[in-house]
């Protein structure tokens, strides 16, 4: 009998697993690679030590992995809550108007592309607090994808369902909440989960230049030990949170979406 | 001078009068367009159409594709400003959208995100935001059932089938107790059968609750079996009413002997004459068009 698709693609996976894993165990026996490349062997074990034990706390420069991921997820999470708190309500007014969307374009479209950490000295300057510097980064990349999609959903309701509302005599704000709001919210949920990938994305490196906790000092911190195990853990742990972000909005999506084809 | 199609003479039986009404779409006329060669010039959808429509009269409009029926149904629903004419309603000119106008759309246009409860309250709710919650919830109640409903309350858009979504839109124009019904092409989504069923349902809600209808529709069987009235519109641009019919067979209306009142084949042939030679010519000119333009 024939297997399935996901039967082959699981045991395909399986196989690249213990290809990588093997190559990399002999490679590092035979001496192949930089003499600071650890062991396989000796990355899962430490890998494991990280995860079996992650809430240690034993002073200031020696805690369990899990403190450094939920200092920053609670970076990311105000920073994200920040940057949607302006971008919603402006792309609904973008989205609302043709005049603006057009006058407010050319600025979107030239900061989108700047990477947030360019920000970070204006922030360091401005709010002369590490903690604060690194939120202001956050926010800043959690604003366009949001910003461009809210903006987007809106001005592409169908028009419609504005007739109604307007047949109805219903005020501008009703009109708003009860029936641009949900005819753009797969649009706007998108945004959003675009933007908390990218800031999830940009928290590790601002982490790295801000310094002090998370998730980036660690993997920083780590680095100036030549802990390398500890960064590849790192490394893992960062995408693994960063796909059940991803994975959430996702959900969110499916949910907001419900009824409206997409 | 056209000649101005009165369908009831004494003005004060009049509910909507449209007066020399015109719309011209304005084309693409700026310099950039012009540059861009995406310049296009005004269009002139309907040029003087004259209507009165009496109180409590269904009304059909007919016409062949594209010649502006929509854009008519849409002046009389506020929803488009007509560029020259004037439209009134109890002898009051319209100036916008109101809920005096409940409308019923070909796309049904219910919002997706509500279950057919919320669809329906949502209009009462925007409309009457005053009454209590429990008269809002028997209104909504009371048109479920008038439009048969009951048993799909709870249902999203997505789970009804075409029929049960138009009668969600035909519920929700109606709970907002408006004057007038404007219904544009209600049942051109659906199926022969669904339809001719949908056209029962809206004789039966009628006879229970006459109003001034204005019906577009394509189908003269459904004009016929349907109308107090029926306006022919001639083809666009600068589509006009050609001719307003009488349609005096008596109701409560049934379909199968609708065949035997006398003058129904002639009336009839008539409308399939007039349908066919306008839309002949349209079809003619576009395929001329096609070849040597
Ligand atoms: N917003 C618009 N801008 C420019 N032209 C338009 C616009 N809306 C409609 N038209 C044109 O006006 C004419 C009449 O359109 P309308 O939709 O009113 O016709 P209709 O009789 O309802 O057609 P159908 O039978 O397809 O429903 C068409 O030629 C159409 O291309
Ligand atoms: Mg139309």
């Amino acid at each position: 009998m024939p297997l399935s698709k996901d039967r082959q693609a699981l045991i395909l996976f399986l196989i690249l697993l213990i290809g990588i894993l093997s190559f990399w165990e002999l490679g590092v026996n035979l001496k192949l690679f930089s003499p600071l490349m650890p062991s396989a062997s000796q990355t899962l074990k430490d890998f494991w030590g990280w995860i079996s034990d992650p809430f240690f706390d034993d002073g200031p420069n020696d805690k369990g992995i899990g403190w450094h991921v939920l200092v920053s997820l609670r970076r990311v999470s105000i920073g994200f809550l920040i940057g949607s708190a302006i971008a919603i309500p402006l792309g609904i007014l973008i989205g609302l108007s043709d005049v603006l969307s057009k006058a407010v374009d050319p600025y979107i479209q030239i900061l989108k592309p700047v990477s947030p950490l360019a920000w970070l000295p204006i922030g360091l300057g401005l709010l002369k607090d590490s903690e604060r510097t690194a939120l202001f980064v956050i926010a800043i990349a959690s604003v366009w994808p949001t910003l461009i999609n809210t903006k987007l959903g809106v001005s592409s309701v169908d028009p419609v369902y504005r007739d109604i509302a307007r047949s109805l005599g219903a005020s501008k704000w009703r009109t708003i909440w009860k029936v641009i709001l949900p005819a753009a919210a797969p649009n706007i949920v998108a945004g959003l989960r675009i933007s908390i990938g990218i800031a999830w994305l940009v928290i590790v490196a601002a982490e790295i230049l801000v310094g002090g906790t998370g998730i980036g000092y660690f993997i920083w911190n780590e680095w100036n030990n030549l802990k390398i195990t500890s960064i590849i853990t790192a490394i893992v742990v960062v995408g693994l949170v960063g796909l059940l972000l991803d994975r959430m909005f996702g959900l969110l999506q499916t949910w907001v979406s419900f009824g409206q084809k997409t | 001078m056209q000649p101005s199609n009165y369908i009831s003479s004494p003005r004060t039986l009049t509910h909507l009068s449209l007066e020399k009404i015109s719309k011209v779409y304005p084309g693409r006329q700026e310099w950039f367009d012009h540059l861009s060669r995406r310049s296009s010039s005004d269009f002139v959808a309907i040029a003087d159409i004259n209507l009165d429509i009496a109180f409590n009269t269904f009304v059909s409009i007919i016409g062949p594709s594209g010649c502006g029926k929509s854009t008519l149904l849409n002046l009389i629903a506020g929803l488009s400003q007509p560029t020259s004419g004037s439209i009134l309603l109890n002898g009051e000119p319209v100036r916008g959208p109101g809920p005096d106008r409940g409308i019923v759309f070909q796309s049904y246009a219910l919002m997706p995100w509500m279950t057919v409860t919320e669809n329906i309250r949502f209009a009462v709710e925007t409309v009457y935001p005053k009454l209590s919650l429990t008269e809002q919830k028997r209104i909504v109640h009371e048109y479920i059932n008038l439009v048969g409903l009951r048993g799909s309350e709870s249902k999203h858009p997505h789970e009804l089938s075409g029929g049960m979504k138009q009668r969600v839109g035909i519920a929700r124009a109606l709970a907002i107790n408006p004057q007038i019904l404007l219904m544009d092409e209600p049942l051109g989504a659906l199926d022969a059968l669904t339809r001719g069923f949908l056209q029962d349902e809206i004789i039966r809600i009628w006879e229970q609750q006459r109003k001034t209808v204005v019906l577009i529709t394509h189908s003269i069987e459904e004009a016929l079996l349907l109308s107090d009235k029926i306006a022919i519109m001639t083809r666009g641009p600068a589509a006009r009413i050609a001719e307003v019919l009488d349609v005096s067979f008596p109701r409560p209306r049934q379909r199968e002997s609708l065949v035997q009142y006398p003058g129904y084949t002639e009336l009839k042939a008539k409308l399939e004459r007039h349908l066919y030679q306008e839309t002949r010519v349209v079809e003619e000119s576009s395929i001329r068009t096609r070849i040597h333009g």
